[in-house]
């Protein structure tokens, strides 16, 4: 499917965005501001923002803590984000979770994660057979890593999807480390994709920075499920840029892989395809961070400015 | 109206009469369908609603529970069977750490019902006769269930379908076909939740108990009274959340309780329990709060070891006379 200019400016404004965020929150971090983990989403732009843009609004989303742009996209504002990441009661989750952790909404039909990857896999399997079971032309889409795809619940989910047919698509996001273990620990294989055939679905293998290789094969497995193709696995190729959280100085990663990833980066890539097609110049990249840090500077007034939870409420929404 | 049936019909009952009322309401687990399940309890259902609403699934307990969820999130009512209470440890995760904390932590309900057939007495072995409920009544969010008696499976089931909760739904393997009773029909027959219920009333003691042992706690009172003594016995029914006001009432009045639980002994319901009457009820004792419960080893097979495993009216008896002589 070809974008329009609009929708490609808009894909470029969304990764600038989720890049800005990113940056301010490891800053904040650093200045004490923000306490807790933070996780940075350095490289993973292209894969957020390429899939998430394939879904139309009813569809669902759970995307996981190197998905900011998913959220984004799906509107999850910088400003109910930044304060999530402050533990604000205007957070997403009310000061209840932690940074991109339980960012659900289900007015937006986004799903929120918990930390046992690859624990959203099976809930989208059921949203996605929810639909099948009510005939919805809907699709459900989830996120998951090279480390959480052996854990036995990414097994069970996939065959699950395969058996039932149900419109899901399954994003692996390879990014070469789960915390400080390399790929080398998680398996045999190179492909994680491969496995798919063993499922009875189709995989496939896409460069994960490139937002445009992302987005067409999400659209054509958003596609798929929707016309009743059943589910498809899609691995994308990236390197996490920085460490697991950000006290990780991953020391483990070679500082070679770093420099030829960094060549990679998703949005020089765009970047360089816009200004190849006429779609961006310097004037237009200046304004579009000069918006972006403008979005940045009024979540990050809107979160100071926010109110902790109260103590009182402690307890409350444990129960409907 | 009610009609007599056995426990495991009522929980079938139950479950049509939800499925009937709410198109929403789907059975699902490992031979539901077709075989309609390892204990029968769903037989006849594929064949009434079909296999959209009763759904056989892979051997895939962690995935069955998170696929429920996200089921639940899109406005169904998933009832989740796991074929033995047992094997709810696989799917633990997806229960503790995803639905026990969804609606906590963004706001989003989980409406699943888990039916986990548990507890011994069937000379089925370390793997297929566990009761676990202690793990879940432990974990904020759940709620849980245990019904003594048909008219209860059915109307427990029913409140647990339509509470907006996740709940766990233990039911007793040994009260399948051994025990009948009167089941009240329609929106009569509901059981809410989180009310205990007074099996029978006395006055110098009371045994608090839930489950099958709720008849060996009645068989002993029964013994009792033979002997002159008056003693109450408290069916919990719900065990997440304890009905707290009638178990200090029930204590208030006998000032000597004696809880009794199929469970083993260490960390299970009965500490909860007697740390809540010695927290809120001290004044009012008359003797040491007692349990009568499992000792701390797997359910063994063989019976001779499953019968010195698991308590009865003899054991409850025994504790019984020494609690009311002290």
């Amino acid at each position: 499917m070809d974008l329009s200019p609009d929708q490609l400016t808009q894909a470029h404004y969304w990764m600038r965005l989720t890049r800005a965020f990113d940056d301010r929150v490891m800053k904040l971090h650093k200045q004490g501001k923000i306490i807790g983990g933070c996780f940075s989403q350095l490289g993973h732009e292209a894969i957020s923002v390429g899939a998430a843009m394939a879904l139309q609004p009813a569809d669902v989303i759970a995307p996981m803590h190197r998905d900011l742009g998913a959220y984004l996209v799906r509107g999850i504002t910088p400003r109910r984000m930044l304060a999530q990441h402050f533990g604000r009661a205007t957070g997403v989750s009310r000061g209840r979770d932690t940074n991109l952790h339980g960012c659900g909404d289900l007015s937006l039909n986004i799903v929120g994660f918990v930390s046992m990857l690859p624990a959203s896999m099976p809930v989208i399997a059921g949203v996605a057979h929810a639909f099948r079971l009510k005939g919805e032309p809907r699709v459900a889409m989830t996120f998951f890593g090279d480390g959480s795809s052996s854990e036995g619940l990414c097994h069970e989910t996939l065959n699950w999807a395969a058996v039932f047919q149900v419109p899901a698509v399954f994003i692996c996001e390879n990014n070469q480390y789960a915390y400080s273990t390399p790929l080398s620990r998680q398996m045999r294989i190179t492909d994680i994709a491969d496995r798919a055939a063993g499922y009875g679905m189709p995989g496939v293998v896409v460069d994960g920075n490139d937002f445009l290789d992302v987005h067409t094969a999400a659209v054509e497995a958003v596609e798929r499920a929707r016309s009743g193709g059943g589910p498809t696995l899609i691995e994308c190729k990236t390197m996490r840029m920085r460490g697991h959280a950000i006290h990780d100085n991953m020391a483990y990663v070679p500082q070679e892989l770093l420099d030829a990833w960094a060549e990679r980066d998703p949005l020089l890539r765009f970047e360089q395809h816009l200004r190849a097609h006429g779609l961006l110049d310097d004037a237009a990249l200046a304004d579009l961070n000069a918006r972006v840090a403008a979005a940045i500077d009024d979540a990050q007034t809107f979160a100071e400015a926010s109110p902790y939870p109260d103590p009182a409420t402690l307890t409350e929404g444990l129960y409907r | 109206m009610s009609s007599k049936m056995t426990y495991l019909e009522a929980i079938r009952a139950g479950l049509r009469y939800e499925m009937q009322r709410d198109p929403r309401v789907l059975v699902m687990g490992e031979d539901v369908g077709v075989y309609g399940g390892a204990f029968k309890v769903t037989q006849g259902l594929l064949e009434e609603f079909g296999p959209d609403r009763v759904i056989d699934t892979p051997m895939a307990e962690a995935c069955m529970v998170s696929v429920a969820s996200g089921m639940a999130f899109m406005d169904l009512r998933p009832v989740v069977e796991m074929q033995f209470a047992d094997f709810i440890a696989t799917g633990f995760d997806s229960i503790v750490n995803f639905a026990a904390t969804n609606h906590y932590r963004w706001g989003a309900p989980v409406p699943i019902v888990i039916r986990a057939p548990g507890g011994g007495g069937l000379r089925a072995g370390p793997f297929h006769s566990q009761n676990p409920e202690a793990w879940f009544v432990h974990t904020p969010g759940l709620k849980v269930v245990a019904p003594a008696t048909p008219a209860d499976a059915r109307g427990l089931l029913i409140s647990a379908i339509r509470d907006p909760n996740p709940v766990i739904y233990f039911e007793t393997k040994y009260l399948y076909r051994s025990l009948r009773g009167a089941v009240p029909e329609g929106e009569a027959g509901i059981v809410p939740l989180g009310q205990a219920e007074l099996r029978r009333a006395g006055e110098e003691l009371s045994i608090i108990s839930y489950g099958a042992m709720v008849h060996e706690a009645l068989a002993a009172a029964e013994t009792l009274a033979t002997e002159g003594h008056s003693v109450e016995v408290l069916d919990l029914r719900t065990l997440k959340p304890l009905d707290r006001e009638t178990i200090l009432g029930s204590v208030r009045k006998t000032s000597k309780v004696l809880i009794v639980h199929e469970a083993n002994m260490t960390g299970g319901i009965g500490g909860e329990i007697a740390a809540l009457i010695a927290e809120h009820a001290f004044e009012d004792l008359d003797g040491p709060i007692t349990r009568v419960a499992a000792p701390d080893t797997p359910v063994p097979y063989s019976p001779p070891l499953e019968d010195a495993y698991r308590p009865n009216a003899e054991r409850i008896l025994k504790a019984a006379r020494e609690l009311l002589a002290y």
